[in-house]
């Protein structure tokens, strides 16, 4: 670390390697020493390895806003150097870094307080405290791998980074690998977790293959030196082949159509990591990614537009799930990926200021919404508790029904919760308004800018902003329903009455992200345009918008509109225990689509999955063991032999020879029966196997 | 015999004088002492390996050109020698416990490390041959050493056949090669072939024998059919000494074999290495997933991985590409080395009487049970798989570097299918291990706990500063 | 080895080979009379009938006699040679001689220890 570097310049970037360095000495602080901690004591550990890594954070951001936000490179170590590929660790600090930087520490120091009150208790309402640390382990685990995935100054160390953060979402979605999420014995979540990883390979496998390509063409994987080459000699077919063959990788970590379908699986984690990391920040990645790829995506406009249309398409049907999901968390995850796919198609388009501002502002208000939902559930487990060790005076058969099988998340069993836990209602609005981009919440102006760029650009990106903004009517409607069912009307389930509300330590964080929820758009507001400023030392091209009164306008109406739509429905005549969705009769089989997800992921399981199985059951039993081993070995070998021993024996020795040679040809069989049985009689077919590899080999040498 | 002869061979010599005493003293030695015995081999290990290592920058040729001290022998033989080390140290607990200790097992372990040391430094095909006879023979007989165990005995009796099947193989191309050059040493060979007085199909069909006699060696397909079951039959602690030491051989002898005598022919043997690479990654990572028994998905996964190795060498035929090809190959064999020593360990600690224990479903609950050794388990499966933060990675990323340079994109292409399939099995045993309920029994032996402790560490440590190991690996050169 | 004429000498030597085993045989079965019974037809071992199975369990202490034996035998083949013309090989053949001998001397040592010379 170079500090003596740092007290002579008067800047902080010889600190950056601390970025990594906090996270995963308070990781291995708490493996070490953990055992013997109380819980406060690991959480407090932990929390503050996150807090340090902020604080290192706005130094840096300090330091570049001194310096002009003129790009720093930090060498720490050679890491790999064969031949052609020259690769250290080196840290890149930009402007674009930094703010990945603030944006992952501030909200994971945040999520991390919150997780000490939210993990006491759900450990205990799991039974399994242990498990406690085990989960502090993780998080700084993943705060020190997204540190690497952003400050990285290549994109194989990206790739370390990305690979890193996929891990300790697997791990964390498998946390409660034993039980369901309601709570029975159960390897629901564990299969969540390994879906996750594995749609996750794939869209890694086309990161691989753009990284291949990149190295194969531009001979470096090093930012500055592909931008650098690609700008000299702009090869559009290799270009676009590397650019969509990111887009693969984008899909996959940051779940858009058509690899989006772990994500919603995904909130099989505990909340604050539903918060964390599937929608605050390691989702995000994959926009980060293209931000990051700018100069490629800017020389290819046909990729430039795909990318824009899947963050549409994306934005526009995970926004229709969305209103069909009873899960407080589901509804939530759909309406990630709706978001996902607006930051998506801003980057697409070129915006990448509007992606990256959505991006943070998304940050803010989403972790915000899964951590009040949090609270919610918690309060309902609470509830639920109360009531099965309740205190004598609640007997009712619904309760000790609930017992059971009780579903804390489900919309249907909540109402009225306004009175119970009036702090979180609060809260939760803040992050609604913001999320359904009403004046003048953080989401209002990021979501606005996104449109303007949609509606500007319309001739180069047709349908995007069509699509956008249908996609924005959805996100008020939904949240709307939401709202009406969590908060309003009457309590349709008894745990719904004895909600309580959840303590400080997870609140006031929650204070935190709505102050930023709410006043996150001053980052860019019109007419100030400080975050198109700040990154236009790192991108190239960036230009303020306009303020456009017409979109603006617009999208405030629809959103209005949608709320007033979804007060008719939810808010006006609320949901009644047991009564069916009052959107089911006016749209009838669209619904049911709607609610069962469009049926993909059972048409995933159609058309990849099973065949998949089928063929591996296909190879392994059909052809390797009934093919080769039964038939080939057992039929061919076996009884071709016997075929010519009997062929020797009979036509051939008996004609020629008599009744001598026909004895022999007896005890050959005889004894070669003994032997197959002494051998298994393959070591004959193994050693056949051989003569056919060198009869092939050779043949294939001297003939051709 | 002068004293650069002498000089040449001086680990080798030393190793096979204290494995011949060794097998004397060894008679005097009670019978419930064997232990003795073990450390007794470790220590002509540890010495050899001293003295190899003092030898490292050194080139001498020895014995009229039959052998050859070089950069490559020096750093093939110290990874033989570990390897020959973590034999022992798996071993000395598990054979003992089988009922199948006896002192005999040590000497032949170092006779076998003998004849693999002489394939390194061979510079003659009839050195190569007495090598493979040498390293081979003592594995015959390991496989079979329990011999109140049929499938040992199996095991043992089906790799000898085979092995002799395909030694004749070895045989006839030398044959072939001396026919057409005139001579057997390397040197004498490539330059006939380069100035074009041999007879170019005798000596691609020589070429090609002795090719099958090391792809059997290695287990490539469609050489690789004993591979589970002799696997599978034999005491464990040999398949772990067989899945390393016999690969690192074979794969240093295809090494010098091709890269020094036949240089030439380089370009047509290219196609056929690639083809036998592909099938051998496809099938190996392909049989693995339908298997039950953890040791025969092992050993179609080390059929896999021969693959992996293969792939280097079919970039071999490019001249520029040469150096990079064999370090990438031989850095691999050092990561494949420790990993599948770790995993062997683990899997012997589990493995109970008569053969229970071994089937991947044993595995379940050991999370819970046994968290350090499930950590290290998973560490070596990711190790395999080539996820980060492994040297299995690192392995992967130097090889695959070296085919894409060298324009075989469709090899490398199956090379990163094949591992996404081997995803697909090895993720199945870290999954069994934590997400089932059961309540596997281990066998707690400090040596056992050592090596599969110390492999999981080495896996990791390496893999964040491969640089250094990788230097000396491309420093290994072949002169 | 420039020259292809030696090979032809060898290929005729191989099919001259082949030819009069094959002749021979041929011949014996077309001239011969052919009157088969039942004692012509069983295999001659040793003038005695055999009986029983033959595939039977015997003393394995024969094999290592034998190879005992043969490892022996195989010393004196290499030794006579290396006395004769030890004149003329040098000191450093006397010392390989030796180390043979040493080496041949540890595997009798092995057998003897092993219980292998004895027969019981």
């Amino acid at each position: 670390m170079n500090l003596s570097e740092t007290v002579n310049t008067g800047y902080f970037f010889g600190l950056v390697p601390l970025l990594v360095f906090f996270p995963i000495a308070g990781m291995l602080f708490n493996m070490i020493f953990g055992g013997k901690m109380s819980e406060k004591a690991i959480g407090t550990v932990a929390s503050a390895a996150s807090g340090l890594t902020f604080v290192v954070a706005v130094l840096l951001a300090y330091s570049l806003s001194a310096t002009h936000g003129e790009l720093h490179q930090v060498f720490l170590a050679e890491w790999i150097h064969i031949g052609e590929l020259q690769l250290d660790w080196t840290f890149r600090v930009d402007t674009l870094s930094v703010v990945m930087m603030l944006v992952v520490s501030g909200v994971g120091t945040l999520i991390h307080i919150y997780a000490i009150g939210y993990m006491h208790e759900d450990v205990r309402f799991k039974d399994d405290v242990r498990r406690f640390r085990r989960f502090f382990v993780f998080l700084n685990l993943f705060i020190a791998m997204m540190m690497i995935l952003v400050s990285g100054d290549s994109y194989l160390m990206l790739f370390v980074g990305w690979e890193g953060v996929g891990l300790c979402s697997f791990l964390l979605i498998g946390f409660w690998y034993d039980f369901n999420i309601l709570g029975q014995k159960s390897t629901e979540n564990a299969e969540a977790g390994k879906k996750a990883f594995i749609a996750n390979r794939v869209g890694d496998f086309g990161f691989l293959l753009a990284m291949f390509t990149t190295f194969w063409h531009f001979g470096s994987l090093q930012f500055d030196a592909v931008f650098e080459s690609a700008s000299h000699h702009p090869d559009p077919v290799v270009i676009s082949a590397i650019t969509l063959f990111m887009l693969i990788g984008v899909t996959g970590k940051s779940a858009q159509v058509p690899l989006y379908v772990w994500l919603p699986d995904a909130m099989a984690g505990p909340t604050p990591v539903s918060a964390l990391i599937h929608a605050a920040t390691m989702v995000t990645a994959g926009v980060y990614l293209v931000v990051r790829s700018a100069p490629l995506y800017n020389l290819v406009h046909s990729t430039s537009y795909i990318v824009a249309m899947i963050g549409a398409v994306t934005a526009l049907f995970a926004a229709t799930i969305a209103v069909g999901q009873y899960d407080i968390k589901k509804v939530l995850a759909y309406s990630t990926i709706s978001q996902l796919g607006f930051m998506v198609a801003a980057v697409g388009m070129g915006a990448y200021v509007a992606g990256i501002f959505h991006l943070a502002t998304h940050a803010f208000f989403k972790a915000l919404l899964f951590l009040s939902a949090g609270s919610i559930i918690l309060g309902m487990e609470r509830g639920h508790h109360h009531l099965a060790h309740g205190h004598g005076d609640h007997d009712d058969a619904d309760a000790h029904h609930d017992e059971e099988v009780f579903d804390p998340g489900d919309m249907r069993n909540m109402g009225n919760l306004r009175k119970q836990m009036p702090v979180t209602f609060w809260l939760y609005m803040a992050g609604t308004l913001a999320l359904a981009g009403i004046f003048p919440f953080a989401g209002f102006w990021s979501k606005d800018e996104i449109l303007l760029d949609a509606k500007l650009h319309a001739e180069h990106y047709p349908g995007v902003y069509w699509l956008l903004a249908a996609a924005a009517f959805l996100t008020a409607f939904y949240m709307g329903r939401q709202i009406w069912m969590v908060f309003f009307g009457k309590e349709r389930t008894e745990v719904a009455k004895h909600a309580q509300e959840s303590p400080p330590v997870m609140t006031v964080p929650l204070m935190v992200l709505a102050f930023l929820a709410v006043f996150g758009g001053a980052l860019n507001l019109p007419g100030s345009h400080a975050l198109t400023h700040w990154l236009e030392h790192t991108i190239e091209g960036v230009h303020a918008g306009e303020f456009d009164f017409m979109v603006a306008g617009v999208s405030t109406v629809l959103a209005l509109i949608a709320i007033g739509i979804s007060w008719l429905l939810y808010g006006k005549n609320p949901l009644k225990a047991g009564q069916i969705d009052p959107l089911k009769k006016p749209l009838g089989f669209v619904f049911t689509g709607m609610e069962n997800k469009w049926f993909v992921d059972e048409g995933y399981g159609a058309v990849i999955i099973r065949p998949f199985e089928k063929l591996a059951k296909f190879l392994s039993i059909d052809l390797d063991w009934n093919f080769w081993h039964d038939w080939f070995h057992n039929e061919v070998v076996y009884a071709g032999f016997q075929g010519l021993a009997k062929f020797l024996a009979d036509p051939v020795d008996m004609g020629i020879i008599n009744a001598i040679a026909d004895w022999l040809a007896e005890i050959t069989k005889r004894s070669s029966e003994k032997l197959s049985s002494l051998q298994n009689g393959f070591v004959r077919s193994y050693a056949l196997s051989v003569l056919v590899g060198v009869v092939m080999i050779l043949g294939y040498l001297l003939l051709k | 015999m002068n004293q650069a002869d002498f000089y040449s061979l001086l680990p080798i010599i030393v190793l096979t004088t204290w494995s011949a005493l060794l097998l004397i003293v060894d008679l005097f030695i009670d019978d419930k002492k064997k232990g003795i015995t073990a450390v007794l081999a470790a220590a002509g290990l540890a010495l050899t390996m001293g003295l190899t290592l003092s030898q490292t920058g050194q080139t001498v040729i020895g014995f009229n050109g039959m052998v050859i001290l070089d950069g490559f022998s020096t750093f093939v033989n110290t990874l033989l020698l570990f390897s020959g080390l973590m034999a022992i140290s798996v071993a000395y607990g598990y054979i003992k416990r089988r009922g199948i200790e006896r002192g005999e097992y040590y000497s032949l372990i170092l006779f076998s490390i003998v004849g693999m040391m002489l394939m390194a430094q061979a510079r003659d095909l009839i050195v190569v041959f007495i090598a493979l006879e040498m390293l081979s023979i003592p594995l015959y007989v390991l496989a079979a050493i329990d011999n109140s165990n049929a499938k040992s005995e199996e095991a043992g009796i089906k790799y000898f056949l085979l092995g002799a099947f395909s030694g004749g193989f070895v045989v006839y191309g030398v044959a072939l090669v001396f026919g057409a050059t005139g001579s057997t040493a390397f040197a004498e060979i490539a330059a006939s072939i380069a100035t074009g007085n041999a007879e170019t199909l005798l000596v691609l069909a020589g070429a090609a024998l002795i090719l099958v006699g090391f792809g059997f060696k290695v287990g490539a397909v469609p050489f690789q059919m004993w591979t589970p079951d002799v696997y599978e039959g034999a005491p464990t602690s040999v398949t772990a000494f067989m899945a390393a030491g016999a690969k690192i051989a074979g794969f240093s002898a295809l090494m010098r074999v091709f890269a020094t005598a036949f240089p030439d022919i380089a370009v047509d043997i290219a196609p056929v290495l690639a083809v036998i690479a592909a099938l051998t990654m496809i099938v190996g990572n392909v049989a693995a997933i339908a298997q039950k028994n953890i040791k025969r998905m092992l050993a179609y996964s080390s059929i896999a991985h021969a693959g992996y190795i293969l792939m280097a060498f079919a970039a071999f035929a490019n001249p520029a590409l040469r150096d990079d090809a064999i370090s990438a190959g031989i850095f691999y064999l050092v990561a494949y080395a420790i990993t599948s020593f770790g995993t062997w360990a683990i899997v012997i600690s589990l493995e109970k009487e008569d053969g229970k224990g071994l089937a991947i479903e044993d595995y379940a609950g050991l999370g819970r049970t046994k968290p350090l050794m499930a950590a290290a388990m998973t560490i070596f499966m990711l190790s395999l798989t080539g996820i980060p933060p492994t040297l299995g990675l690192i392995g992967k990323l130097y090889l695959f570097r070296v085919v894409v340079e060298a324009q075989f994109m469709w090899l490398a292409l199956i090379g990163i299918l094949t591992s996404l399939i081997s995803a697909y099995y090895y993720l199945r045993v870290i999954v069994i291990m934590y997400m089932k309920e059961g309540e596997p029994e281990t066998v707690s032996e400090s040596w056992l706990t050592f090596t599969w402790g110390a492999m999981a560490v080495l896996t990791v440590v390496l893999s964040l500063i491969p640089a250094s190991l990788f230097a000396w690996a491309s420093g290994a050169l072949m002169k | 080895m420039g020259s292809q004429t030696p090979w032809v000498y060898v290929g005729i030597f191989v099919l001259v080979g082949l030819f009069i085993p094959i002749a021979a045989i041929a011949i014996a079965t077309f001239l011969g009379p052919k009157k088969p019974n039942a004692i012509k037809q069983s295999t001659y071992e040793c003038g005695i009938e055999t009986v029983g199975d033959s595939w039977i369990q015997f003393k394995a202490q024969y094999y290592i006699f034998a190879l005992v034996f043969l490892i022996f035998d195989v010393e004196t083949v290499f030794l006579f040679p290396w006395a004769v013309s030890l004149n003329s090989l040098g000191i450093f053949a006397v010392f390989e001689g030796i180390i043979f001998i040493l080496i041949l001397l540890a595997g009798l040592i092995y057998a003897w220890k092993k219980g292998m010379l004895e027969w019981a």
